[in-house]
């Protein structure tokens, strides 16, 4: 919402401030500033000339030299301006002085146009005539500015006045954010009401009359309202013998200020009045009105309607529509129609001042993709009282502009208007929300200023029925905060019973697993939780994979974002092709962040939510790079048993030969792979990439922090090599699962040190190696000891098809 | 005797003296030490010797052995010095070549923001926990005080899956998860992802990170609030920073705030980063609202409280200097080892 601040003045008379503290004040107390700009910008020594003789340049066809009197002085000016005519009253920017823009009306320049004296084609112009242009405006704001060339003042200007006063831009417009639960303060009345509080002034709203002759509406038209849960209120008034005419130039200016554009005093007065009082209002020329009747009702599915911008609109039931005896004139609060759109030979009007249900015009407006000024205050649930309080503004205001004649009496079709609301009051009860000591006069002090009524009989604050926000005592808590201000409340620390910080168990998990990663050359990258369906095609996902049900958004941003992920692979994939597209190398990231699988389709219940630590990289590393990861992450996390890994993964975007399940005690807690060569060609990623995917809640029952001490052992260990000749399809996973189980109580370890295929060895065979140590907790190893677990190693090797290699 | 011992020993220590290697030194040791040696084998003619100047002659051989093995000592570790200082010598490295680094990675800024942000509230004894991302109309909206047809549904652009099933535009309805646990006192934050319907640009993500925080206890006031909050942007911005609260509304909190810091890049005199006003907002906060507490089951004659929410990307937009957010959700690794 944007207001000039002498709109504000005119109700609150004795407002004394700078732009700044104004606006630091009024943000304060809760109506928030965002900004102000000065309409005087950049407008320096301007004055009111006018024209005493014109001449021709000597040397230039389209220049003419003028004698300008700028009060008690006679300046040359050599201006090219096609409309200056002799005796003609013009704003002049002095040498010296300083102008807001060019006269083409483009985009201002941030520090003005500096105007200084000189020649033009050798003849001296010391000084400059304006345009509304230059000025900083438009004809837009003003009107009566011709199109092209010089503003002209009207004849009875004092020459030598300041012209920037005179046009009324000696003033400040502020914007304002107003927050949803402040509906009053969508209008200039609000603001001053508020501003007034804040400044301890007086606040003078306009001096209400009703008006009107000794006729009555009611003689002219009839109101219905048939769907009264939409409609709360319609207060109808009629004018007769409209008269149309340019609004005074103070309506224009303030309408500009708002910037809303001056159209005729008709139009203005309902504009005027939206703003001051934050009541949309609307004209329906009567006599278009069939039957002279209105009637408020909802639309029926199918209708068609054509509103007054020319389009043709299709209705629903939900859609409460203003009609006559025959047809559809209005969508209400929206916009009205063309069939009964005002024309400059309009002679009796009817003014409709409603009050309509707020959600539902919020709705409506949406679903017909009509959004207006109107509908952007309607749908935020308007007063009652304020309707009739505006119409009957409109009324004094076409009076007191000679607009046209207004009709005695108004027609009132309403619901009984809510009895206002009562709140104890309760000032220790406040304090102590608040942890202030703000005396209860002063709390009673603040309420008035507000036009809040206490009633001391029952000792209740009564809210008037422009503050629907109020309802309990944190909303009088907030008042006194607000203008008690929030900055003299006192900073203190809760006291109370100690509590313990901590983070839950589930984040220290993942803490250590950010750890770990990054301690491994990881990092840390983050994605979005919703993705396109496409991405299972990518993939390479059977159409039947369960991984395809899908926590679906119905109203998405577009379907690449229409479904929530089922595995964090596209991120990681997507992530790591963003860096191979811009050329990075040796990428290693990871992400911790959920999937979501849908427990029953359509969903019924929430989705479960399953963190998963997803690893990704290409460059310097293998397979066995993850794996390591991986076993690294177990191993913080008091994971010391050997992790079982599957190759029989079943993961159709991995290498089919180079994937694998990550078990642990029988659960599944996770997988890794190379990218299959297909998807990386999807992703364009040139080159090998590995992903591994932990999925963290078949992680966390076998995670500890707990440690115990086991020793260590003071007597010597032993080691034996084997080197052993293998069939190829027996995994080395196969040969420690069997050096663990025949290894006995004195195994301590085992490492693969060499495999080799190849030349040297027979083929479908390969070459491994392993080293495998023994020890005994309580005594040195006697050869004896080794050479029998060596050799229930050896016979399982045996069994297995192995031979040993000499 | 005592003359052919001299004479070793003099010729010993002449070749010692000549000798530069420990190689050579070697030799000299065998030559004269060794089994074979010159003075071995003098030991080796003691028998030739009367027995009665045996004591003698065997006194005057052990004399001779130990100087010479002592001269042969000296000799070996000046000479090991003198090749040792020159191997160093030989050995001195450009320690300006570049370094070898275990190359570690590199938390996201988001990340490293919330870090910051849970250790300040841990240590206020606040517990970190957590609320679903998908979740219900009842905990999003209408527990905090958002009832159907409430405006500020639609102004969160919220993202639904059913009519009742939504992606959760806000962390508060966290608050709801934990006061409905019936234990009191809470102090808690909620770290949390959510979502929002704005098209990706500069300063818009459709996904986004709030931290929540709640308080509910006994005699919890406003100073309170703001008392907390101010130690929390100090801890957060830096000790010089000043914190400012400005009246606002919020459905679910009343009196509601938003909480500006002092520009901690001009320090408050305003500067291109906080647009010339000296202030930056950071935060929305406020009361819990009694109708907020009743519905959780928390009765608000006796308890009040407070609540707040921290948008994570502005914290951490704000204080690493990123100027486009979407940097944040582009994994470029030349952006995310900037942190």
């Amino acid at each position: 919402m944007n207001t000039a601040l002498s709109w504000i003045k005119a109700y609150v008379p004795d407002l004394d401030c700078t732009d700044q503290e104004y606006c630091d004040a009024m943000t304060l107390s809760g109506t928030k500033v965002e900004g102000y700009e000065r309409l005087d910008k950049n407008l320096e020594k301007i004055v009111v000339g006018q024209v005493l003789s014109i001449d021709k340049h000597p040397d230039a066809d389209k220049l003419i030299v003028c004698q300008v009197d700028i009060g008690g002085e006679t300046i040359q000016i050599v201006t090219g301006a096609p409309n200056v005519m002799l005796g003609n009253k013009v704003p002049v920017v002095l040498d010296g002085g300083k102008v807001a823009g060019g006269h083409d009306g483009g985009p201002l320049p941030e520090n003005g146009i500096r105007i200084k004296a000189g020649k033009l084609r050798g003849v001296a112009s010391n000084g400059m005539m304006c345009s509304i242009e230059e000025l900083g405006s438009n004809r837009d704001m003003y009107p009566e500015a011709p199109e092209e060339g010089i503003y002209i003042f009207p004849d009875d200007t004092p020459v030598g006045a300041d012209a920037v006063e005179i046009l009324g831009l000696r003033d400040t417009v502020f914007e304002y954010e107003i927050t949803s639960n402040r509906v009053d303060c969508y209008s200039v009345l609000g603001i001053a009401r508020e501003a007034a509080a804040t400044f301890r002034k007086p606040f003078c709203p306009p001096a209400e009359k009703v008006c009107g002759n000794e006729e009555d509406a009611h003689d002219y038209v009839q109101v219905e309202v048939r769907d009264t849960d939409l409609c709360t209120r319609y207060c109808a008034r009629v004018v007769k013998n409209i008269r149309i005419a340019p609004s005074p130039e103070w309506m224009q200016r303030r309408l500009a200020a708002s910037g809303i554009r001056p159209i005729n005093n008709l139009v203005d007065i309902t504009n005027y009045v939206m703003e001051e009082y934050g009541q949309p209002m609307h004209a329906y020329d009567l006599n278009t009105v069939a039957g002279r009747k209105i009637i408020v009702r909802r639309a029926k599915d199918g209708d068609v309607f054509q509103t007054l911008d020319g389009q043709v609109r299709k209705m629903d039931k939900d859609v409460l529509m203003i009609c006559d005896a025959e047809k559809e004139i209005g969508i209400a609060g929206i916009m009205g129609g063309e069939n009964s759109k005002i024309t400059n030979d309009v002679h009796t009007v009817l003014f409709e001042a409603a009050t309509f249900n707020g959600p539902n015009i919020r709705k409506s407006a949406k679903r017909l993709g009509l959004r207006t000024d109107a509908s952007g205050i309607f749908e935020k649930g308007l007063d009652p009282a304020n309707a009739e309080a505006a119409i009957h503004r409109a009324c004094q205001l076409i009076e007191e502009l000679g607009c046209g004649e207004v009709v005695g009496g108004m027609v009132d079709v309403k619901k009984p208007l809510k009895e206002p609301r009562r709140i104890p009051f309760d000032p220790v009860r406040i304090n102590s929300l608040l942890g202030t000591d703000v005396d209860r006069e002063e709390m009673l002090a603040i309420f008035r200023r507000e036009d809040l009524v206490y009633d001391e009989a029952s000792n209740e604050i009564i809210a008037p029925s422009f503050r629907q926000d109020l309802a309990g005592y944190a909303d009088l808590a907030e008042e006194v905060a607000r203008f008690h201000g929030y900055d003299k409340i006192p900073t203190t620390l809760p006291n109370g019973e100690a509590t313990t910080g901590k983070l839950s168990y589930k984040l220290r998990i993942e803490q250590k697993a950010r750890d770990i990663a990054e301690y491994c050359g990881f990092s840390q990258g983050m994605c979005y939780s919703f993705e396109s369906p496409k991405v299972f095609d990518k993939l390479l996902l059977p159409k039947d994979d369960v991984l395809r049900r899908t926590v679906t958004i119905s109203n998405p941003l577009g379907e690449d974002f229409s479904i929530m992920r089922t595995l964090p692979i596209n991120g990681m994939l997507t992530s790591l092709a963003t860096n191979y597209n811009r050329r990075n190398k040796n990428v290693k990231l990871y992400e911790l962040g959920n999937i979501y699988l849908p427990k029953a389709l359509p969903l019924t219940e929430l989705p479960e939510e399953r963190m998963q630590f997803t690893l990704g990289f290409y460059g310097e590393g293998d397979f066995f790079t993850l794996k390591g990861v991986a076993e690294e992450f177990f191993d913080s996390v008091g994971m010391r048993k050997r992790a079982v890994y599957d190759p029989n993964a079943g993961k159709p975007f991995l290498h089919p030969g180079r994937q694998a399940l990550i078990r642990y005690e029988n659960a599944t807690v996770g997988y890794l792979g190379e990218v299959h060569p297909d998807v990386l060609d999807q992703y364009e990623i040139g080159t090998k990439a590995y992903v591994a995917v932990l999925d963290m809640p078949a992680i966390m029952p076998f995670t500890t922090f707990d440690r115990k001490y086991t020793g260590i052992v003071r007597f010597p260990a032993v080691s034996r090599d084997i080197s052993m000749v293998v069939p190829k399809d027996i995994l080395v996973g196969q040969i420690e699962k069997m050096i663990e189980q025949r290894g006995g109580k004195l195994l301590e370890s085992y490492a693969l040190f060499d495999i080799y295929e190849g030349s040297q060895i027979k083929p479908g065979y390969k070459s491994v190696a392993y080293s495998i140590t023994f020890r005994a907790q309580d005594r040195t190893l006697e050869e004896s000891d080794v050479s029998a677990a060596m050799k229930k190693i050896l016979n399982g090797l045996q069994q297995m098809g192995i031979e040993l290699r000499q | 005797m005592k003359a052919k011992l001299d004479q070793i020993k003099e010729r010993a220590l002449q070749q010692i003296a000549g000798s530069d290697t420990t190689e050579k030194l070697n030799e000299i040791r065998v030559a004269i030490l060794g089994k074979k040696g010159e003075l071995t084998n003098v030991l080796k003619s003691m028998k030739e010797v009367p027995p009665e100047e045996r004591p003698q002659v065997g006194q005057w051989v052990n004399e001779t052995r130990q100087e010479i093995e002592r001269v042969l000592e000296e000799a070996r570790m000046k000479t090991e010095r003198a090749l040792r200082d020159a191997r160093m010598k030989s050995e001195v490295i450009d320690v300006t070549l570049p370094a070898k680094k275990a190359e570690i990675g590199h938390r996201h800024p988001n990340t490293i923001a919330l870090e910051e942000i849970e250790r300040i509230f841990v240590g206020m004894g606040y517990e970190v926990v957590e609320g679903p991302d998908v979740e219900t109309d009842y905990y999003n909206f209408e527990a905090l005080n958002i009832p159907a047809d409430h405006p500020a549904k639609d102004e969160q652009d919220t993202f639904y899956v059913t009519e009742n099933i939504l992606l959760r535009t806000q962390t508060s309805g966290t608050q709801v998860h934990e006061m409905e646990k019936g234990r009191l006192p809470i102090r808690m934050i909620a770290p949390g992802r959510v979502f929002r319907a704005d098209e990706v640009d500069a300063t818009h993500s459709p996904s986004f990170h709030q931290v929540e925080g709640l308080v509910i206890d006994k005699h919890i006031t406003f100073a309170d609030l703001k008392g907390t909050l101010a130690e929390f942007a100090r801890e957060l911005f830096g000790e010089e920073t000043k914190v400012k609260f400005r009246p606002h509304h919020f459905p679910f909190t009343e009196p509601s705030a938003e909480m500006d810091v002092s520009c901690f890049k001009c320090g408050g005199k305003g500067c291109r980063f906080c647009k010339g006003s000296g202030w930056i907002e950071i935060l929305g906060c406020g009361m819990v609202h009694p109708h907020v507490l009743e519905m959780s089951g928390i009765d608000p004659d006796a308890y009040t409280g407070f609540a707040f929410g921290v948008g994570l990307e502005r914290i951490a937009l704000l204080k690493y200097e990123i100027d486009d957010m979407r940097l944040l959700y582009e994994n470029d690794i030349r952006f995310l080892k900037q942190f």
